[in-house]
This record gives structure tokens, sequence and C-alpha cells, in this order.
């Protein structure tokens, strides 16, 4: 139980600081954070305790194995936050180049 | 060689000799797919890493040299048509996207699993091109050249 | 069997159009017309044939719990038209549009893989694999948004892009938790296991679930980015954003989940109907004090929202029908609001109503087709919006709520006073431009004119007759909820 309490505090971490924080590098920072805690939630539910990672050797007997289809969706879900990043990346480069800053607050072209 | 560019003379020698096995142990994740840990999107980073290295150590311009971007351009997206192929070949052999139409094999063969060898090879080079050009585009923008407001 | 043709036809013509395209973009727009033709086509087919059944399309012939598998019923095909009719009139003003921005092969691509991702949202079976259509879809808007190349876009974009990394690691949490719970991942398995597990965990899932396309809907204390967003995209992005995505990635979600797979608890539909008369006025009074064009009509798509989720959360049949066919009349009137401030936006070179003034003249079709897309949106009588608006409104009254729909009578009026500014300001005022050259092409005329007429034919789909061969399956088909997992598991 107290994993997951600590999975939860981290995704927390992630939102305070995506909600706090005012430059944008930190920000794509805590937005991953937040993507970090939910894989390692998803990993956690496939856990069972005892058991191996579930490959098929030669020449080896099969055992009770993890589950493998959160570790798939880690996979799929790790993909989509590299793609994610790397747009918010580009949007911050971006940014820079037009407001030279970094700082929120002084972003602010946009009403309301 | 440009000399001026990139790091110093020790980093270089040494990408040189460490690049090509990087992409060798990249390709054996590729093909290994399969079998072992790994695959697909796994080796397609290593490869991608790779080249990165080479832009570190060698600059730019050498890179721009040495790789023609715009094919690396094109090849990303043939590789993912050519995924695309291959599902719709197996859509139309048993009107099932995706089948895997070859034969399995053995287990424990490189040459097995049907299809999935094929589109671990595809991922691979999709995930290597993709990867390399984000970090290439992104490294090749100007950030003091920025407009006051 | 064309079921999967839904995903593959757009995602082959974008990458397609990334390896033929040079630097014009002619073959880009023609490719991406033809391909959203094929799949409006394709949804009509579909729609012909179907017979009021279900079509399960198992990917790599792998059975349901194990492969994903791809589900038709009428809902699908209803929401897949939808998509085709936007996409291809987005597409048919794109043409011109785009090219006073760029002309780059880039925005068709990138449309494609938004096609892709709504398409596959709507077909999918698969709980994960929803999210990843989802991603995909949401992707390619950020770079979407961000189009124009404007410091005040990337902002826009940015902050879309934010809030929807949150709302979509949400998601990824509760699917997570409903993986662990039910240890599925297919929509009808989900159903099938959800009696059977704890009712707190299903009230917890469901509380990040609403929060995650609460999100991507933009009911009201959700709504930060839309407005931004909406205003800032190109005309073409925001009638797709505004008339199309919301309502898939949001409204459709959230049917999906909420009926088809939790059975539609009271205290959700409660927390809707709430929800949804907070957004019709917040939004809407939020909208009748916006100056700038674009950002009214964003406003006033929360607003209609409000509408479609108060129309769901009442919950009997007539409630469901409103829900259902104001996302129709939704998605084409504000759509075509959204061309009209485009081609304003183009010829004046501003959003600002102050600044605009006796377009009337000058832009004839624009102004025409703006005046009956603003009547349908506030509900007058012979269009489509009047209908749905009132179906609505009867719903709430029949079903013991005469306080919420009296509140949605006021969101209505709120409607028709934003929208009157816009024609009062916009195309009838007496303040003279100095624009003299109109330059709406012949595509985007083509488009407005298509897309008023349906405002008009719209209509036609709620008369007796009619109505049970095309809106009452769907109805059916959330209304009967837990038909939906006998459905698919084959019972």
């Amino acid at each position: 139980m107290i994993l997951y309490l600590l999975c939860f505090t981290l995704l927390l971490v992630g939102l305070y600081g995506i909600l706090t924080k005012r430059d944008l590098i930190k920000i794509i920072l805590s937005a991953s954070i937040m993507g970090y805690a939910t894989n390692l939630l998803l990993i956690l539910f496939a856990y069972r305790n005892g058991s191996i990672f579930p490959i098929l050797r030669k020449g080896v007997e099969t055992m009770p194995m993890v589950d493998p289809l959160p570790q798939a969706l880690v996979l799929t879900s790790i993909v989509i936050e590299l793609g994610t990043t790397a747009l918010l990346v580009a949007l911050a480069l971006k940014l820079f180049q037009k407001y030279k800053t970094y700082d929120i607050t002084k972003i602010r072209k946009l009403s309301g | 060689m440009d000399n001026k560019s990139g790091m110093t003379i020790i980093v270089k020698t040494i990408t040189r000799i460490t690049v090509p096995t990087i992409i060798l142990y990249g390709c054996y994740i590729i093909f290994h797919g399969h079998l072992t840990p790994g695959g697909g999107f796994a080796g397609g980073v290593i490869i991608a890493l790779a080249l990165l290295n080479v832009m570190i150590a060698f600059g730019r311009k050498f890179t721009n040299n040495w790789l023609n971007i715009n094919f690396l351009e094109k090849l990303e997206s043939i590789s993912a048509t050519l995924f695309l192929i291959l599902g719709i070949l197996g859509f139309l052999i048993s009107s099932a996207f995706l089948f895997n139409f070859i034969n399995h094999g053995e287990l424990f063969r490189l040459l097995s699993a049907g299809t999935i060898p094929v589109l671990n090879i595809i991922i691979g080079i999709e995930v290597a091109m993709s990867l390399f050009l984000v970090v290439w585009v992104l490294a090749g923008l100007k950030l003091d050249k920025g407009e006051e407001l | 069997m064309i079921l999967p043709l839904f995903i593959i036809i757009p995602l082959l013509s974008a990458f397609l159009i990334a390896i033929v395209s040079g630097k014009k973009d002619n073959f880009a727009n023609g490719l991406s017309i033809i391909s959203a033709l094929l799949l409006l086509f394709g949804a009509i087919y579909n729609f012909i044939t179907q017979n009021q059944e279900v079509i399960i399309y198992k990917i790599g012939n792998w059975d349901a719990p194990i492969g994903i598998n791809l589900v038709q019923d009428s809902l699908t095909i209803f929401m897949l038209i939808i998509v085709g009719l936007i996409s291809l009139t987005s597409l048919i003003y794109s043409r011109q549009y785009i090219r006073y921005i760029s002309t780059d092969w880039k925005y068709y691509s990138l449309f494609m893989f938004l096609i892709t991702g709504m398409n596959g949202v709507i077909i999918t079976g698969d709980l994960f694999n929803l999210y990843v259509f989802m991603e995909i879809a949401l992707l390619s808007t950020y770079a979407l948004v961000a189009y124009g190349g404007k410091a005040e876009e990337f902002e826009a974009s940015f902050k879309y892009a934010i809030m929807g990394i949150v709302s979509s690691t949400f998601i990824l949490v509760g699917i997570a938790i409903t993986y662990s719970a039910t240890s599925t991942l297919t929509l009808a398995k989900i159903a099938e296991q959800i009696p059977h597990i704890n009712t707190k965990i299903v009230y917890l899932v469901g509380g990040i679930f609403l929060m995650g396309f609460g999100l991507k809907a933009a009911i009201i204390p959700f709504h930060t980015w839309l407005p931004d967003a909406h205003s800032s995209a190109p005309a073409p992005i925001s009638a797709m954003l505004s008339g199309v995505m919301i309502k898939v990635l949001g409204i459709y979600a959230i049917i999906r989940i909420f009926y088809n797979i939790f059975g539609a608890p009271e205290f959700f539909l409660n927390i809707f109907m709430i929800l949804g008369v907070i957004s019709i006025l917040i939004a809407g009074f939020l909208a009748i004090t916006q100056w700038d064009m674009k950002r009214l009509l964003a406003y006033s798509s929360i607003s209609q929202i409000g509408y479609i989720l108060l129309g769901l959360g009442i919950g009997s049949t007539l409630g469901i029908l409103g829900a259902v066919f104001h996302i129709f009349n939704h998605a084409i009137f504000k759509s075509l609001l959204f061309y009209n401030a485009g081609s304003v936006e183009m010829t004046t070179e501003t959003r600002d109503l102050k600044k605009m003034g006796n377009l009337k003249k000058l832009m004839p079709v624009t102004s025409k087709t703006s005046m009956i897309a603003s009547l349908a949106i506030s509900g007058i009588p012979p269009f489509n919006g009047f209908f749905s608006k009132l179906i609505i409104i009867i719903a709430a009254i029949q079903s013991g709520h005469p306080i919420l729909a009296a509140l949605a009578v006021i969101g209505s009026i709120q409607t028709l006073a934003a929208l009157l500014k816009v024609q009062r300001f916009g195309f009838h005022s007496e303040n003279k431009t100095e624009v003299t050259e109109n330059k709406t092409s012949f595509g985007m005329k083509f488009a407005m004119i298509t897309l008023a007429f349906l405002c008009f034919a719209g209509a036609i789909l709620i008369i007796p007759g009619i109505r049970e061969v095309t809106l009452d399956p769907i109805v059916e088909v959330i209304k009967n909820n837990g038909e939906y997992m006998n459905m698919v598991l084959g019972r």
C-alpha cells in the first residue's frame, strides 16, 4: 500500500510543479514527472509477488510470471510522452525566440 | 575534416571507434526483438543516440555532409508507410489487419515469429530516424536571434 | 469489413503526403480531399448497410480479451459521418485559407493525423487503444494550433498542450486502476466486470475519468484552455476543434465510458446535469463580454457543450435524443461560424468586432451564411438548432427539473445576444472599413454554403419516420447501456 501512496505522491509532485512553477522548462519537467508516476503505477499493478519476468527462455521451465500487458502499455505511453515532450520543448524554444524569456508571467499576449 | 567545429581530437577519435559498435549493438537489439528483451523501439533509440553522438562530437556541419538529412526525412515516412503496407497485406490475405501471414517457424530461432521481426526492423528505422531528426531540428533552432517585443 | 479502412486511409495518405510532396501543396490538398471524401462515403455506406447490428472487427485475428477489436454500432457511424462531413468541408476551405499562412504540405499531413486519431477513438473497442488514438489526435492539434507561427499562437498551443498532458495523465491513471480492478482493457469485458467490483473503485475511476475527459470536452471548471486554443488556431482547424474534436474526445468518450461501461450511475448523471447548466450559464455570459470574434465563438462552444451534457445527464430517452441531435447540429453551425470568422479575418485582417463593419455588401455569401448559422445556434424555429434545444428543454421539464429548463432557456437567450453582437458589429454596423477587396475564394464559399444548407436540412432528421432510422438507434445504444456489452461479446 505504501508504494501506491508514494507513487500517488509523485504524481502530485508533478501536478504541483505544473501549477506553481513559472519557468517553461520546469513546467515541461513537471509534466514528465507526472508521466513517470503513471508509468510506475502501471508497473506496480503488474507486479505479482515471487514471480519472474515474462519472457520464455530455452531450456528453462515456465514459472509464475508478472503481468506483461502493463509493461507493453508503459512502453507505448513512454513513446507518447517522448513525442509530447519533444513538441513541448519545440514550443518552448519558439516562445523563447519570440519573447526572449522562459518566464510565463512575462509571456502574456493573449487576453484573458 | 574540419577540425575547428565540434569537440577535441580525443572525443572525435573515441567517437569514431565507438559509434559503429553502438550502431551494431542497436541492430542486434532490433533483430533479436522477438526473442530477447528489447525490440524495435529500444534498438531504434540506441541507433539514434549513436547518430546524435556524431552530431555532438563533430558538429552539425560535418554531420550534415556525412548524412543526407532530406533522405532521412523521407526514410522516416517510408518506413511508416511500409508498416502500414504490411498491415494491409495481412488485410488482403486474411481480411484481418496486421495478420501474421508468414510461417511462424520454430520457437527460439532467429528466423521465426512470422512478420514480427520484419515489423521490428521497420519500427527500428522509424524510431531511429524520428528521434534523431527531432533532436536535430531542436538543436538547429537559433535562440540568440529572437525578436524583441 | 471496411471498418479498419477508417484508420488506414487517413494514416496512409498522411505518410504519402510526406513522401511524395515537394515544395508545393497541390498534391497534398488533392489527396487529403480525396481521402476525406472516401471516409465520408465509407461512413454513409456503413450507415446504409448496417441494419442496426453491431459489427466486431478483430485486428490480426486475435479474439477479444487478447487482441484489440474495433466495434461499429449506430453511435459509431453517426460520429464517423460527422467527422467525415466537417473534415471534408474544412479541407475544401483550407485550400485557399492556408495559402495565406504558408504553402506547405505539413498542414495536410497533420490534418490527416488528426482525422486518424478521431476515427480511431470512435471505432476502437479497447480502453488503452482509445487513449493512444486520443494522443495522436491531440499531438497533431498541438502542432496545428501553432501553425500560424505568431507569438500568441505558440502561447495558446503551449497552454493547450500542458492542459492536454495533465488530462491525459489522469486518464491513464484511470485506465491503470480500471485494469487492476477488472484485469481487462476491452470495453465490453470491463462492462461485464463492473457489477462485481467494489462500488468505491467505480466512483474513484469515474471521478478521474470525469476530470480527464471533462478537460477534453471543456466543461466549465476545466475550460480555461479552450478559448485560447480555439481562437488562435487557423479557421479550418478552429472549426475541426470546436465542431468535432471536443465532441469526439470529450462527449463521445464520456458516453462510452459512463453509459455503456459503467451503466449510467445516477450519481454521475446528476453531476453531468449540474456541470451542464453551469457551463451553459457561465460560458454564455463570458461569450457576450468578448470583442474578439473567434473568442466569442469559442466561449459559445462551451455553452453548447453544456446543452449536450445537460441532455445526457437527464438520462431519459427524450434528453438523450436532444443531446445526440445537438451534437450533430452544433458540429454544423459552429464550423460554419468559424469559417465565416476565418473569411472575415482574411479580408479585414482583424478579429476585433469594433474594427469591422459594413461587410454586408462586400461579403454577401459570408454575411448571409453567418446570419443563418447565428439564427440556428440561437434556436430560431425553422433551423435545426431550435429542435435540439427544444427537445432538451422539454426533457428537462418532463423529468421534473423545471429550474434547469428555465436556466437552459436563459442560456439560449445569452447565445442569441452574443451572436447578435457578431451580426450587429461585424456585418451590419455603420462603421466604414477601408477594405474593398473580398478575398473569399470559391472553395471557401462552397464550404460555407454546404453547411448553411445543412442548417436547414438537418432539421429533417427529427421528423418522425426519418427519426426512427437515423437518431433513434443511437438513442437506443446509449439508453440500453447493457446491450453494448452483450452485443460485443456475442450473446
